[in-house]
Formats: C-alpha cells, structure tokens, sequence
C-alpha cells in the first residue's frame, strides 16, 4: 500500500512540475467559466437555476475534454517507462507490477481530481459570488463533476491498456487519438447515420438505447442527463434515452466495468510481460 | 534458504536456458557468485550479459534452470528481497524534470531508506553541488553517477552493474571503480558487465566470459590465463655480445622472437615457467634484467571469443 502512495505522489508531482496540473485546471475552469455566465442568460423562460442549466453544455464539454486529457496523461505511462528504462529499474525495487499501475493511476486520478475540482468547482463558485443565480441545481452539478471524474478514469484506465499493449510511444499515441475519435467522435456520429439511415424504423428504442449503453461516453451522458428531472427538462435530445428507463445504478456500474475491466487488463498483461 | 546454497554464496545459476521467441539467448548457464566477491562478466555484444543479468534480478524468468539470489528465487522473492539490492541498468534515461535529489528520495522511499542517507550517498558520489539542478542540464557522468547512488541506496548486499562506465571518461572510469571498490571492501558483492577490459582486469576478483549465450570460462585472471595456453612474454636484457649464447641456451623453453645486441624477446608456456627462471639463473651475469609480462586479459578474451561471427 505505501509503495502505491509513493508512487502516486510521484506522480502527480510530475502533473505538477510539468505544468499537466495547471493547464488542465485553466482548461477546464475558463470554459466552465464561459458556459456558466453565458448560460444563465437566457434561462428566463425554461425556469432552471443557471447550474444545471450549464450541467447540460458542460456535459456536452466535458465529453470531448475529459476523454482527451486522460488519454494525454496515459498513453505514455507505461511504453514511456519502457523505452526510457526506467520501468525495468523500478521492477528491481521493492514493488509489484500491479502497484506500479495503480500508483500510476491514483496519481493520474490526482490530477484529474485537481482539475474537476478546481477547474469546475472553482467556476462554479465564482458565478455563485458573481451573480444573482443562486445555488439552485449544485446537486445536478456535483453529480456532473462526479460523473466527470468517473468519465476521466475510464479514459485513463484505457490509455493504460494501450501504454501496455503496443511497444513504441509514438504508437501508443496515435492508438489514444484513434481510441479518442472512436468513442468520443465517430460512435455517435454512427449511431446517428443508422437512425437516418434507418427509414423503415426497425431500429427500437430500446435497441437505440442499448447501443448508446455501449459506449462509456454515452453512459456519462446519459448519467447526468436524465438523472435530475430539472436537467432532463433542459437537455431535450438525451431525454429519448431518458425515457428508456435506465437506473443510476445500471449507469454507474457500466462505468465502473469500464475502469475496472482495462486496468485489470492492463495489470494481467503487464503481469505477463517479458522485459 | 534453499536447499543447496550456502551462506557464502550471494548467486548460484544452475543450467539456465533463456529464450526470446525462437531465439536461444542463454543455453545451460552455470555460475556461482561468492559473498563479498567482485565478479565481472565479459562477452561480444548479444553474448547474453544484460539477460543473465535481468533473470538475477527476477525481471523475467528461466525457460529451465534455476536461479537463487542470496538464497531467493528472484521471481517470486519478497519485497525485503530486493532492498538487499542495488541495481544500475545499462542505458537508463531518468525523468529530466526532476532534480537530483528528488529523484534520489524518490528511489529512497520506495526502498524504505530515509531520505537523509541521501545526501550522504549524494556526497559520496560527488553530486552534492548538483543535488538542486534538474537532471535535464547533468552531464552524461552526472547521469550516471546519480545511477549509481540510486544503486547504493540502502546499503545493499548485493550490486548489479551493467556497463556502468560506458560513456564516461577515464578520470571518471577510475572514480566510479574506486568507489564500487570502497563498497566492495564493506562486504559488498559486485557483478559487473564491462567491455573495458583493462579497466576490470585490476578490479575483478574473478571474470567470466560470455560467448553466444553461454559461460565459456570463469575464474580469476591466473586461472583463465592457465586455461588458454597463451604464451607470457619474457624480456631479458643481455651483456653485449652474450646475446646469441643466452639465444641458444633458452631456446627449448620457448619460441624466439626478437634478438639483438643486448636483448632478447621471448615467449614460453605457463608451464615452463618455472624451468625458464632456472636457466634464467643459472646464466648469471649475462642477464642484466628480466621481465615477464603475463598475457593480459584482453589475450585471454580474444582467445576465447574465437570463432564468434560478427552481427
């Protein structure tokens, strides 16, 4: 356990050191930022408080953002050590294989932690402060910034299977970009040219609803969309998935698999590895 | 303790086959290692210096064989195992952002060594001015003097070296020998992987040598010289005009090289050594000085590496 905490510390000091902790909290706060005042707006007529109001566009950010920023930290954590060779020194110390990918993960959740919190959070205060929207609609906002985190772990957890499984950096890279179009980009792009495609509509809600299940992205949407009653009001287009009926718990257990089964992965294969 | 292994022994490698993909990297490797020795490993590029090496370490495992690393199989040892050891890869790129020393705590923490033996190994080293400096502006011996203090860390029983003077320059060569021989005085057991080899030839309580995966000989210098049948060469300085006199009384004991006015070179088997010294004496004062140069290591090593193909 203490071999993980130093390793994670490490970690995270590197996020720090390397600027990681500071771009990503100005990244993510400035939109925040932006979306927040511009979109309490124009909630005159649909009567939601100006936090899950922004809950909506911030979904919709943090889809692209969350995905792309974990999949920067990762792709390189495992290959990097490699071709440096500093993964063969730290094997001689007194450390698992296991713990060095968990070390490496709640480092990496650290910074991601640091982001949402004070990227979002502090966003979130200051308009709060700032303006007359009071802090109607934090909790549809927490959830956001909770799910946002979850979202960031699956990403991580990913990069990870990809850090382990090709032999070069710059593969590792261009397979994090692919993974990144893939599940942020292309699948929704898919699932609505089969829609269009689909005249005779022998596509079913339930089938619709069952593919967006699939992708974690969608999950994330689909958790902060339609949870809260005031959101869904909001979000229109999610509220389809909405009425198909899936439980939070369905929802967040779909994500955890999704951290859960590429860092076992991960560890099994590094486990495995000949170095 | 397994069975088999005494304390005096840090490594015992027993019948070691070792196999990346379709490629024998190590065929039937023996070779044991004795407490507080300085063993050096020698061999050709490829010869299997760095796997053997990795297999101690337990960062990947034998195909057959066995291994036991102050009596553990390295593999499956556990976490105290392996802060008995210190290890300096051949080629390691740290983390340039960091500095000097907190790279070094780093290392230190995970090996459960409080970081104020850092800045005495720091010292030791000769990194304390530099200790502050991210490791991005070292030098490439700063580097590798910082590696080394990563290896020391914790006062390790047991040393892995693989090349770790490549790329440095002598004065630096000599520091880092010095030091590895400070350790080793402290009871320290060294291997060492070189290419170096005068620089080992003095430092190595035993070498063995590497060729095609396999320990083609292993001994000290003396033993290895013996198991060549390399000639030592004899140089006698001779009385003017006594010359082919001494020539012709010495020739049975060796082949002649080299003759002159007042000298002659020759070169004679270990074996007949004893009997050359004899008739070296006997011939009283026509031998003004005599010199005896062994063959060197670097003989000894081309020896064996005959026949090995260039890849």
């Amino acid at each position: 356990m203490k071999a993980i905490g130093i390793l994670a510390l490490n970690e995270f000091m590197d996020g720090l050191r390397n600027r990681w902790v500071a771009a990503a909290i100005t990244l993510l706060g400035t939109t925040a930022l932006v979306l927040l005042l511009v979109g309490s707006a124009p909630t005159g007529t649909i009567r939601a408080g100006a936090l899950d109001v922004s809950v909506v566009s911030l979904t919709s950010l943090s889809v692209y953002l969350l995905p792309l920023i974990a999949l920067l930290l990762s792709f390189d954590a495992l290959v990097g050590e490699f071709e440096r060779g500093t993964m063969l020194l730290l094997l001689t110390y007194p450390v698992a294989r296991w713990q060095v990918v968990m070390g490496k993960f709640f480092g990496h959740m650290m910074i991601l932690l640091a982001a949402v919190v004070v990227g979002y959070g502090g966003a979130a205060v200051i308009t709060v402060l700032f303006t007359d929207n009071g802090i109607e609609g934090w909790q549809a906002y927490v959830n956001m910034m909770a799910t946002t985190l979850l979202l960031g772990a699956v990403f991580i957890a990913l990069g990870y299977l990809v850090s382990v499984l090709v032999r070069e950096r710059s593969t590792a890279a261009g397979a994090a970009v692919v993974l990144w179009l893939v599940f942020v980009v292309l699948y929704d792009l898919g699932l609505l040219g089969l829609l269009l495609a689909d005249h005779e509509q022998r596509i079913s809600q339930s089938l619709f609803s069952v593919l967006m299940l699939v992708n974690p992205a969608d999950t994330y949407r689909l958790l902060n969309l339609t949870v809260f009653d005031t959101v869904g009001q909001v979000a229109g287009i999610a509220g389809v998935a909405a009425r198909s009926g899936f439980g939070v718990t369905l929802l967040l257990c779909l994500m955890v698999m999704w951290v859960v089964v590429p860092l076992a992965a991960t560890m099994a294969i590094f486990h495995r590895r000949e170095l | 303790m397994a069975e088999g292994v005494t304390l005096d022994t840090a490594i015992t490698v027993k019948g070691v086959v070792k196999n990346y993909g379709n490629n024998t990297v190590l065929r039937d490797v023996d070779l044991s290692v004795r407490s507080g020795e300085r063993m050096v490993l020698i061999g050709h590029n490829g010869a299997g210096k760095t796997t053997l090496m990795k297999l101690m370490l337990g960062l990947t495992h034998p195909a057959a064989g066995r291994v036991r690393v102050l009596g553990n199989n390295p593999v499956t040892a556990a976490a105290a195992h392996r802060r008995e050891i210190g290890y300096l890869p051949e080629s390691v790129a740290f983390n340039s952002a960091m500095k000097g020393r907190e790279m070094l705590t780093f290392y230190a923490r995970l090996k459960g060594v409080v970081p104020a033996e850092c800045d005495s190994i720091l010292v030791q080293v000769g990194l304390e001015h530099a200790a502050d400096r991210r490791v991005s502006t070292y030098s490439k011996g700063m580097r590798q003097r910082l590696g080394l203090a990563q290896a020391m860390l914790g006062r390790p029983r047991l040393l892995f070296l693989d090349e770790p003077t490549s790329g440095l320059d002598p004065s630096l060569r000599r520091q880092f020998y010095d030091l590895i021989d400070t350790l080793s005085l402290s009871g320290t057991t060294s291997l060492t992987s070189s290419h170096s080899l005068n620089e080992v030839e003095a430092r190595a309580d035993r070498i063995a040598i590497m060729k095609n995966g396999s320990i083609v000989a292993c001994g000290t210098l003396a033993e290895l010289s013996s198991q060549t049948d390399l000639p030592m060469v004899v140089r006698l300085r001779v009385t003017t005009g006594n010359t082919s006199r001494v020539a012709e009384q010495l020739a049975p004991m060796g082949e002649i090289h080299r003759i002159n006015d007042h000298g002659i070179e020759l070169s004679c088997l270990g074996a007949s050594k004893m009997l050359l010294f004899r008739q070296v004496a006997g011939l009283g004062d026509a031998i003004e000085d005599f010199d005896v140069a062994p063959p060197r290591l670097d003989d000894i090593y081309n020896h064996f590496m005959k026949g090995v193909s260039l890849q």
